[in-house]
């Protein structure tokens, strides 16, 4: 007994040494036999590419796990920025910031601003095949007006009064004039009204259909042959998750993956160019050093200016992102031109001796110690950190770097207010200049930097009620001008979006809000 | 065979004690720990109502005890709920993981028995300076790389230069089996080198030990060759500390596949624990951390039953011997 079953071991462990080379190499060879027969002849990344390019289809290698794919409950970012291509609403926005028709072939505003009626247009399919018919409308803009369900509220149509509806047209009257509505109504996405399996199966009415999802691994899109405006270029798109930054360089260098966006400059450095095109847009965000204008000593406006004194944007956009990002000097990026007021990037530039003064004055003549707290999975803003320590260290301020997960962040920085400093990016999802500006009224519920200024407070409040656009831009500049005048946070820079493609693929285009237009990208011939 | 009856009802009863208790702490954990399920989902943008709106849709507005009680409940009767994030059943997300991991467990551990035993009976044949520094170097080497370079390292050598396989683009088990499989085994490399060098290090420290024992000079100068004393006490003596070891192993390697899950893309268990914990997903964490539990337990009962079946003087003691 004893001696088989030692026998059994050592056979087991002698057998299966030699046995498992032979194991490992019928594994290798099947199906795919061309990568490694190939490997000595031509570069082996043309075979890949050849591969797909006639197939007509890309992998796009995204870093994080989608949500729920139902619009009612998808909250993620990275959900919406794909799902784009999928979903429509009655309008949809342009690459060039524009709010055109989409499923409603026509909008048509009232003088007063209290009515829109959108007709709808003839021929619109769902991917399943059905027509869109008034009844999905109303459903679908319903649904996101007095939904019981908290997320399907978040593009909120509140200022909804009534809707009357005959076959073709919708006619929404407002309760009051809003300048924001119609891009609340580009999240309304219109979904079929008797369907409720959205979270595992969506059905849209975009140029791509969805065709499965695999948790953790993949998504994938196939074009939709009825659909009603110019149909996306390319027969199939497979978005591969790879949570690791290394992994989704090894994925473009195995030639796994095509296209990558919201690369880092470190990401890129390592891609070979002969392979790769690395394109530049912007990541549409405020990246700032955020204060907590509630805590000392940031409650003093003349350490809130030393703080900008001291801090040479170029510097950090030189040393934490090669180069790569747009200076800013207040709350808004420049996508938003209408209300972007450049001139405000370099009201504060570089001056150690006038941020040492200021400092004096406030009574801090050593300096302070500070803490910023970083949310850790978001490496940009720590390496961010990183150098804005060291340049604060050159008017005496000795700041540590805190890094904290990012549910932490959000429940301890954002909602519970209890941080000293941070570095994040800010951004709008909706084309409107408003969430970046409304934020820092006194009274709002996501100041999370305590800001109070009661002349700020003012034209908030009057900016909001304008309905006229022109003088309500030229409010919002005046908030802008009030931030920076008032050093309400330390603002850094728009990030660049670094977006990596196979050599032989074209057309991608960059939207002023967060989104992957897959339709326009297409292999060249 | 009562004493086997008890020993199995100890271990049952173990069993379950330990997912009870690990599913509570970490039920505890979740409960100390700052992060809001509903703020991480619904991010920056959302406002203070929407909020706590989705708490309550949650359920996450209720006290921490009705919270745990409705999970155990829940869990006992082969519910394990709906993930937050995903709004699909727990039980059908997990399982394609379950299966990923325990294949990529089973190869790695395969890997290692099969490469360390012999390794290890072997190389206390070769002592001195000379052999010494070598083995020594590369041992060290293996155990010290840590699992993310080791799985950028066997990438890149067998995926970028070698084209054996294609990182980042794992076909799936009902795809392609054979290239899944491949994959699989690139990553089972990555998580058995640093192990192998542990096991060969172990096994032949305990060798040499009983190599140096009086039973074995005796039986050498009563005329038996030490090949034949190696393989037929030494060994026998030798494998317990091994197999216990191999135990720990096995417990280990569900989760240290983790950052190679992550590195390769292979979508298994440990990937989705790391992002279900980031995503304060109470429901996926809860399942994954009470099957890990489960694994843990069962994999140190396995090394218990296969012990005994090597040493009947652990037969003897197995009724106490729970621990």
């Amino acid at each position: 007994m004893k001696k088989r079953i030692l026998a059994l071991i050592l056979v087991l462990a002698l057998s299966v040494l030699p046995a498992c080379g032979k194991t490992a190499e019928p594994v290798s060879t099947p199906e795919t036999t061309a990568a490694p027969a190939e490997a000595a002849t031509p570069a082996p990344t043309e075979a890949v590419l050849t591969g797909r390019a006639a197939t007509n289809e890309i992998n796009i290698g995204i870093a994080q796990d989608f949500d729920s794919l139902d619009p009612d409950t998808m909250t993620a970012a990275g959900t919406k920025e794909v799902m784009f291509n999928v979903f429509e609403g009655l309008v949809k926005p342009s690459s060039d910031g524009e709010i055109v028709p989409a499923v409603a072939s026509d909008v048509v505003k009232s003088d007063d601003g209290l009515t829109y009626t959108f007709t709808l247009r003839q021929g619109v399919k769902f991917h399943n095949g059905n027509p869109v018919t008034m009844q999905d409308v109303v459903f679908s803009v319903e649904r996101r007006w007095n939904s019981d369900d908290a997320a399907a509220i978040l593009a909120a149509l509140s200022v909804i009064d009534h809707l009357d509806h005959d076959d073709s047209t919708l006619t929404i009257t407002l309760s009051e004039p809003s300048n924001e509505f119609l891009a609340a109504v580009m999240n309304a996405y219109i979904l079929p009204a008797d369907y409720d399996a959205q979270a595992t199966a969506p059905v849209g009415t975009g140029p791509y259909k969805f065709v499965s999802r695999t948790v953790q691994d993949s998504l994938v899109l196939e074009r939709f042959a009825d659909y009603w405006g110019t149909p996306g270029k390319l027969d199939k798109v497979t978005f591969k998750i790879l949570e690791n930054a290394e992994g989704l360089v090894l994925g473009l260098q195995s030639g796994a993956l095509d296209l990558v966006a919201h690369l880092s400059s470190d990401q890129t450095v390592q891609l070979n160019s002969d392979d790769f095109a690395i394109q530049e847009g912007s990541m549409n965000l405020v990246q700032a050093l955020y204060l907590n204008n509630a805590e000392k000593p940031f409650d003093d406006v003349r350490v809130r200016q030393a703080l900008c004194y001291a801090v040479d944007k170029q510097a950090v956009i030189d040393l934490a992102f090669d180069g790569y990002g747009i200076p800013l000097g207040t709350s808004m990026f420049p996508s938003f031109s209408k209300y972007y007021d450049d001139t405000l990037t370099d009201y504060y530039t570089l001056n150690v001796e006038k941020a040492k003064e200021l400092l004096k004055e406030a009574g801090y003549p050593d300096g302070f110690e500070m803490t910023i707290t970083v949310p850790s999975n978001y490496t940009p803003h720590v390496n961010t950190a990183t150098v804005l320590v060291e340049l604060l260290r050159e008017i005496g301020v000795k700041a540590t770097v805190q890094p904290v997960d990012w549910s932490t962040w959000l429940e301890e920085v954002y909602s519970n207010r209890n941080f000293q400093s941070t570095v994040t990016g800010l951004t709008s999802d909706n084309m409107t200049a408003r969430k970046l500006l409304e934020r820092f009224g006194s009274k709002v519920g996501n100041n999370f930097t305590n800001y109070s200024n009661k002349e700020y407070d003012e034209i908030l409040s009057k900016a909001l009620s304008e309905t006229d656009d022109a003088a309500q831009t030229e409010l919002y500049r005046s908030l802008e001008r009030n931030l920076t005048e008032n050093a309400a946070n330390v603002y850094l820079q728009d990030m660049a979006d670094l977006v990596a493609m196979r050599n032989g693929l074209e057309g991608l285009t960059f939207y002023p809000i967060y989104v992957l237009d897959v339709s326009t990208l297409s292999w060249a011939k | 065979m009562s004493g086997a009856l008890q020993y199995t009802a100890k271990r049952i009863l173990l069993l379950v004690l330990t997912m009870i208790l690990v599913s509570f702490l970490t039920f505890l954990a979740f409960e100390l720990v700052s992060g809001d399920p509903a703020r991480t989902m619904l991010g920056t943008e959302a406002t203070e109502a929407q909020v706590s709106a989705l708490r309550q849709e949650l359920g996450l507005d209720r006290p921490f005890f009705t919270r745990y009680f409705s999970w155990l409940g829940g869990f006992f009767s082969g519910n394990l709920g709906v993930s937050y994030s995903y709004r699909q059943n727990v039980w059908d997300l997990i399982g394609s993981k379950l299966e990923l991991s325990l294949l990529l467990s089973f190869i790695s551990f395969l890997l290692i028995a099969v490469v360390s035993i012999p390794l290890g009976i072997y190389s206390y044949r070769f002592t001195g300076w000379f052999a010494d520094w070598p083995r020594t170097t590369l041992n060290q080497l293996c155990m010290a790389v840590p699992p993310f370079f080791m799985g950028i390292l066997v990438s890149w050598c067998f995926g970028i230069v070698l084209r054996l396989f294609t990182p980042g683009d794992f076909p799936g088990l009902r795809v392609n089996f054979a290239a899944s499989l491949r994959h699989l085994f690139f990553g089972a490399i990555c998580l058995s080198i640093p192990r192998i060098a542990m096991t060969v290090r172990m096994l032949r420290a305990t060798v040499i030990s009983e190599m140096n024992k009086a039973y074995v000079r005796t039986a050498i100068s009563r005329g038996n060759d030490r090949k034949s004393v190696l393989l037929r006490h030494v060994l026998k003596n030798s494998m317990v500390s091994v197999v216990t070891f191999l135990g720990q192993t096995l417990a280990e390697l569900v989760g240290a596949g983790i950052v190679v899950e992550q590195v390769l893309g292979i979508p298994g268990l440990g990937r989705f624990l790391v992002t279900s914990i980031s995503h304060r997903d109470y429901p996926v964490v809860q399942a994954i951390v009470v099957l890990l539990a489960f694994w843990v337990v069962l994999s140190g009962t396995i090394a218990d039953l296969v012990n005994q079946a090597i040493d009947p003087r652990l037969r003897i003691t197995a009724g106490g011997g729970l621990t």
